[in-house]
């Protein structure tokens, strides 16, 4: 466990700012990176959805993978924070900071939208989390796909978040910027939580939650507070979702999207962060490479449509699959670089 | 007055039929420890598959008192095939694997065949919602007042069948050898195959009747609705199964209740309140009654030992 | 080598989706993707060819059109309907020798009934396919994202069956060929009143669908001005099979007739258990209604209801019946309105596509605003100026097997 980067092995750097380097640092880079990006519209939606399940993947596997609890209605945080932050962002639109360029001030707006999204999702973590968390596991599993629902039933009947039509008009403001600083940040978290002995009580809580209750784990309040984490960030995933798809509503945040965040984590591996990264980009991207092998091939319209269509179905035979052949997933509980050096063949150097 | 007393034969006539699909919920729970979210997309397989029977049996034949036997017979059977498949195949092996495997492995066989059945392609239907034929034509079996109450043979029926199945039910986990083997291998399967219970042949045997009991009640929601169409499972199984939670999942008896309250409470949240909330009700009942009693109504919730 | 695999499928994934990301402009309709990922390897993107949405692609012996359309999930058959009748119109074309010599041939990609991924299928058609035109969705949810990207991207869009107003004000590049929900809702209004003299309705909408709200607004707003009293607004959801609490709730109010703006597949079961329950008042609806399915859903209890629509497939036009015919041919089974709109929509851009100079999009997208008086087998289709079909809808009454043509309101 001891593979996370300590901040204390950084000399030269001033204490006060080895925490917040690292974001520092890859503020430059994620804004060149999307300017450079800016040319290919397809590639910067196909990204910025990329970016959006990375988030969920890896708020979720804080739940299901380190704390091993069965959380299922990752969806119906999703759904809270983009409509909160889409409201937000709707009500806001028209405004910009003086003396600011008003790219700037848009960022600045979002900012504040995401944080909103993501604080109202968090709180309904805690409203869902606490009672049931106290509950065997498998109720967790329904109390959150029901929490879910309850959002949708909400979301439909409510004028002012659009009802079944949707809420369009959101300013399309989230660049690629805004959501690879919010994949660092989940990541960042993830990985400081994992290393530390605030992870390590999680980890206990997935292995024998009796045996840490016994050796003094407050199991219910840490299953709470990783369950609030773990919401906070899908309701920022959401927030983005609204800010970069013309209209959102009810139909994009269904039990259907929560099991795709599922597989994603368990194909990745529960408890590996790199495991939900490299399930959800491979996730994202597969439909599109299906897409492109299929009408490369010369096979005009039905084969490549008979392939979305059969998409789901495959879907579910492959978790099927999956779960008989290679339970672990992709990675385990381990992180990508424990598991790469042993799959890369070895270069023996003298006696072993 | 009249309005309530319609609005609770109609509740209680669909809390049957919920159920019956909450008792194989509930029995696979008890022997397995697993929530089977296929189940409700085994419950639309056996109506499919009753849907043809009555296709191939005729107009005449389906509307006999035998042609509907043989269709529920058929469709029961059938699913109990389909059940005892996924069990063997997709369940046995991750037996002794964490619950969360299993759980995943029945949600993508619920996705498998869901989305699977929307496809157009050899037998497989279509998405398109299809009409199951009439195979017992509606009459009113009771009416009370200038048709303030009415009470229709097929609600009748599907009571009928729903408590003779439940009876029976029942009768085999109570009275009889093997439901002592059911009721042994879900106290502690280890032991009971200890003490000699061949626990792979219970445990596939539940798993048959529940689907067969699932197809059943899927066969009287096709007579009561008309409509058939593949994704006619997922909910009727999430509502079933928040249903047996209710009443206390692994609890037999419990499972009833819960399915009778379920229905009832749908019933009238759409009759008196706003229809569009109702699915937030009935989770909403969910959640209200885990906080109150974490068992659910009827639950034991067992200390566990280490 | 067990676990090579997986590792291997991921680096790979990535590095498809590297070379993905390259706008090639696409000369022929293969996709050219393939030739990139040779080409290139590695993850690094490099300064991509700036995307030009206006020039004309290469000039070769095909003509792409792009068409986005839910195929799976809860709107799969209004989907495929859609597809069909695309796939029909520009076969009929191509068989009539194509465009200016050269074919047409469509690329289908799925939305799942999704914004999200309707505005990812237009992005992917506009950017990387370089498609002319786009055709789609049906649901106004979808079409609104995507008339979004193609105003933006300058790339014209007829949606053959999305009725809110809201989608062609996104930008003049956006048409539609059917009426709009205002007018639609009108006409019910104006049947309802004027020929039934029906003095107090009830509404049954379908909550889950922007179209049945949308209807339900318009109906209870013009019935009242004309002098009608709304007794009751029950609601259901789209995938329901049991609405006898809702129904049992309206007949309680004893209205002459009910508004049910929903689609085939819940509207055949409500009146079905709409007359079980004792409720022998007409039901009125709106071109949702329209599919062969609807018969058999509601058998005889849905005979002697009335719904508006494009069209009638009984109209003894022989233009209609040969569309309908040659329907069943290739699909098996009668055309619903919504392929028929389809049918249309690929025919009016097919005609824009031979009228045009070029295929840019500001030229097509003119061609396109000048149709008028297009015969169309859903209605003569002619676009005002806010590029919505100014066209007639008709009244039909269920019958057994088919529905008769009852009278035409035009707008």
């Amino acid at each position: 466990m001891e593979s996370s980067s300590a901040p204390s092995a950084m000399p030269g750097v001033p204490p006060v700012l080895r925490g917040i380097l690292p974001v520092l640092l890859v503020l430059p880079v994620l804004a060149l990176f999307a300017w450079s990006m800016e040319q290919s519209p397809f590639a910067t939606y196909l990204l910025s959805i990329m970016g959006v399940n990375v988030i969920l993947a890896v708020s979720l596997n804080i739940v299901n993978g380190m704390t091993g609890q069965f959380s299922i209605g990752h969806a119906g945080f999703m759904a809270v924070g983009a409509y909160v932050a889409g409201v937000l962002g709707l009500a806001l639109k028209e405004i910009a900071i003086s003396g600011l360029p008003v790219a700037m001030s848009d960022q600045i707006f979002l900012f504040v939208a995401l944080l909103a999204g993501g604080v109202v999702a968090a709180a309904c973590g805690f409203l869902v989390g606490l009672p049931s968390l106290r509950l065997r596991g498998d109720y967790l599993a329904i109390v959150t796909l029901g929490f879910g629902e309850i959002i949708r039933v909400v979301v439909q009947n409510t004028e002012a978040f659009g009802r079944s039509l949707g809420l369009s008009g959101i300013p399309q403001t989230a660049g690629l910027g805004m959501v690879g600083f919010w994949v660092f940040l989940v990541v960042l978290v993830a990985r400081r939580i994992a290393g530390s002995s605030h992870g390590r009580s999680l980890w206990a809580i997935r292995e024998d939650e009796v045996a840490a209750e016994a050796m003094g784990v407050d199991t219910t309040g840490y299953k709470v507070r990783s369950f609030v984490i773990s919401a906070f960030f899908a309701g920022v995933a959401g927030g983005l979702f609204a800010h970069f798809v013309p209209i959102i509503n009810p139909g994009s945040f269904t039990f259907v999207k929560s099991m795709e965040i599922v597989v994603m984590v368990v194909l990745g591996g529960l408890g590996s962060t790199t495991g939900a990264i490299v399930a959800a980009v491979f996730l994202t991207l597969l439909p599109e490479m299906l897409r492109s092998a299929f009408t490369s091939m010369g096979a005009e319209g039905s084969l490549a449509q008979k392939v979305d269509q059969i998409r789901m179905p495959v879907y579910g035979l492959l978790l099927v699959a999956l779960m008989l052949l290679r339970p672990q997933g992709l990675f385990g509980m381990r992180e990508i670089w424990e598991v790469l050096p042993r799959w890369l063949p070895r270069r023996r150097k003298g006696i072993q | 007055m009249a309005q309530l007393l319609q609005h609770l034969i109609n509740g209680l006539a669909s809390g049957t039929i919920y159920a019956l699909v909450a008792l194989g919920y509930t029995m696979v729970y008890g022997v397995l420890k697993l929530i089977n979210f296929a189940h409700g997309d085994v419950m639309m397989v056996g109506v499919y598959m009753g849907y043809a029977t009555a296709f191939a049996l005729g107009r005449q034949a389906q509307k006999s008192f035998l042609g509907v036997v043989v269709i529920f017979l058929v469709a029961m059977a059938g699913c109990a095939l389909l059940g005892f498949l996924i069990e063997r195949f997709a369940y046995r092996p991750l037996r002794e694997k964490p619950r969360l495997t299993a759980l995943i492995t029945a949600i993508g066989i619920s996705f498998a065949l869901s989305y699977g059945f929307q496809l157009d392609i050899g037998f497989l239907p279509g998405a398109a919602p299809r009409a199951f034929p009439e195979v017992i034509t509606p009459s009113e079996w009771l009416v009370i007042g200038d048709r303030d109450v009415v009470v229709w043979n097929w609600q009748v029926m599907s009571l009928l069948i729903a408590v003779g199945l439940m009876v029976g039910l029942q009768w085999l986990v109570f009275k009889t050898r093997f439901g002592r083997a059911m009721r042994a291998v879900s106290y502690d399967h280890r032991v009971a195959a200890l003490m000699g219970i061949p626990t792979d042949r219970v445990i596939a045997v539940t798993f048959m009747i529940g689907s067969a009991l699932a197809a059943g009640a899927g066969l009287l929601y096709a007579i009561k609705d008309t409509s058939v169409s593949p994704l006619m499972g997922l909910y009727v199984g999430l509502k079933a199964f928040v249903a047996a939670v209710i009443g206390g999942i692994g609890h037999v008896p419990g499972a009833v209740v819960g399915a009778l309250l379920l229905g009832l409470v749908e019933e009238f949240v759409v009759g008196y309140a706003a229809s569009t909330w109702r699915d937030a009700v009935a989770f909403g009942i969910l959640i209200v009654v885990l906080l109150v009693k974490p068992g659910g109504l009827f639950g034991r919730v067992a200390a566990e030992k280490v | 080598m067990r676990r090579f695999v997986p590792m291997l499928l991921a680096t790979l994934a990535m590095m498809v989706a590297g070379c993905e990301k390259k706008t090639q402009p696409a000369s022929t309709d293969t996709d050219t993707s393939k030739q990139a990922a040779q080409g290139q390897g590695g993850t690094a993107p490099a300064t991509p060819p700036a995307a030009t949405p206006t020039s004309p692609p290469a000039a070769a012996d095909t003509i792409l059109l792009g068409v986005a359309t839910a195929l799976t999930g809860g709107q799969a058959t209004f989907g495929i309907s859609t597809r069909n009748g695309i796939e029909l119109a520009i076969k009929e074309a191509n068989e009539a020798g194509g465009v200016k010599g050269k074919k047409l041939t469509t690329r289908v990609y799925d939305t799942q009934g999704k914004p999200e991924e309707a505005a990812q299928a237009v992005t992917r058609l506009i950017n990387q396919d370089k498609v002319v035109m786009i055709l789609g969705d049906v649901a106004s949810s979808n079409s609104l994202a995507m008339a979004e990207k193609a105003q933006a991207a300058g790339v014209p869009m007829i949606t053959p069956s999305s009725t809110n107003p809201a989608v062609t004000e996104k930008g003049d590049f956006i048409f539609r060929v059917c009426f709009i929900d205002p007018f639609q809702g009108f006409v019910m209004a104006k049947f309802a009143r004027e020929n039934l003299k029906a003095n107090n309705v009830a509404v049954l909408q379908d909550n889950k669908s922007a179209y049945s709200i949308g209807l339900t607004d318009v109906f209870t707003r013009k019935f009242t001005e004309m002098g009608g009293k709304i007794t009751a607004v029950e609601s259901y959801s789209q995938g329901d099979t049991d609405y006898r609490a809702q129904l049992t709730a309206i007949k309680k109010t004893q209205p002459e007739a009910i508004y049910v703006p929903g689609y085939y597949s819940e509207v055949g079961v409500i009146a079905r258990q709409a007359r079980e329950l004792g409720l022998k008042v007409p039901l009125l609806g709106g071109d949702g209604w329209d599919s062969e399915k609807l018969y058999e859903l509601g058998g005889s209890a849905i005979q002697g209801s009335y719904f508006s629509n494009h069209y009638s497939p009984d109209n003894p036009d022989p233009r209609i019946q040969k569309f309908v015919s040659d329907y069943k041919a290739a699909y098996g089974g009668v055309p619903d309105a919504l392929a028929a709109l389809a049918y249309d929509a690929a025919k009016v851009a097919v005609e824009a596509l031979k009228n045009a100079p070029d295929t840019s999009g500001p030229a097509l997208k003119a061609a396109i605003a000048q149709t008028k008086n297009f015969p169309g087998v859903a209605g003569a289709v002619t676009l005002d100026d806010k590029r919505n079909a100014v066209k007639p809808a008709v009244v039909l009454k269920v019958g057994d097997g088919k529905s008769d043509y009852v009278t035409t309101v035009t707008p």
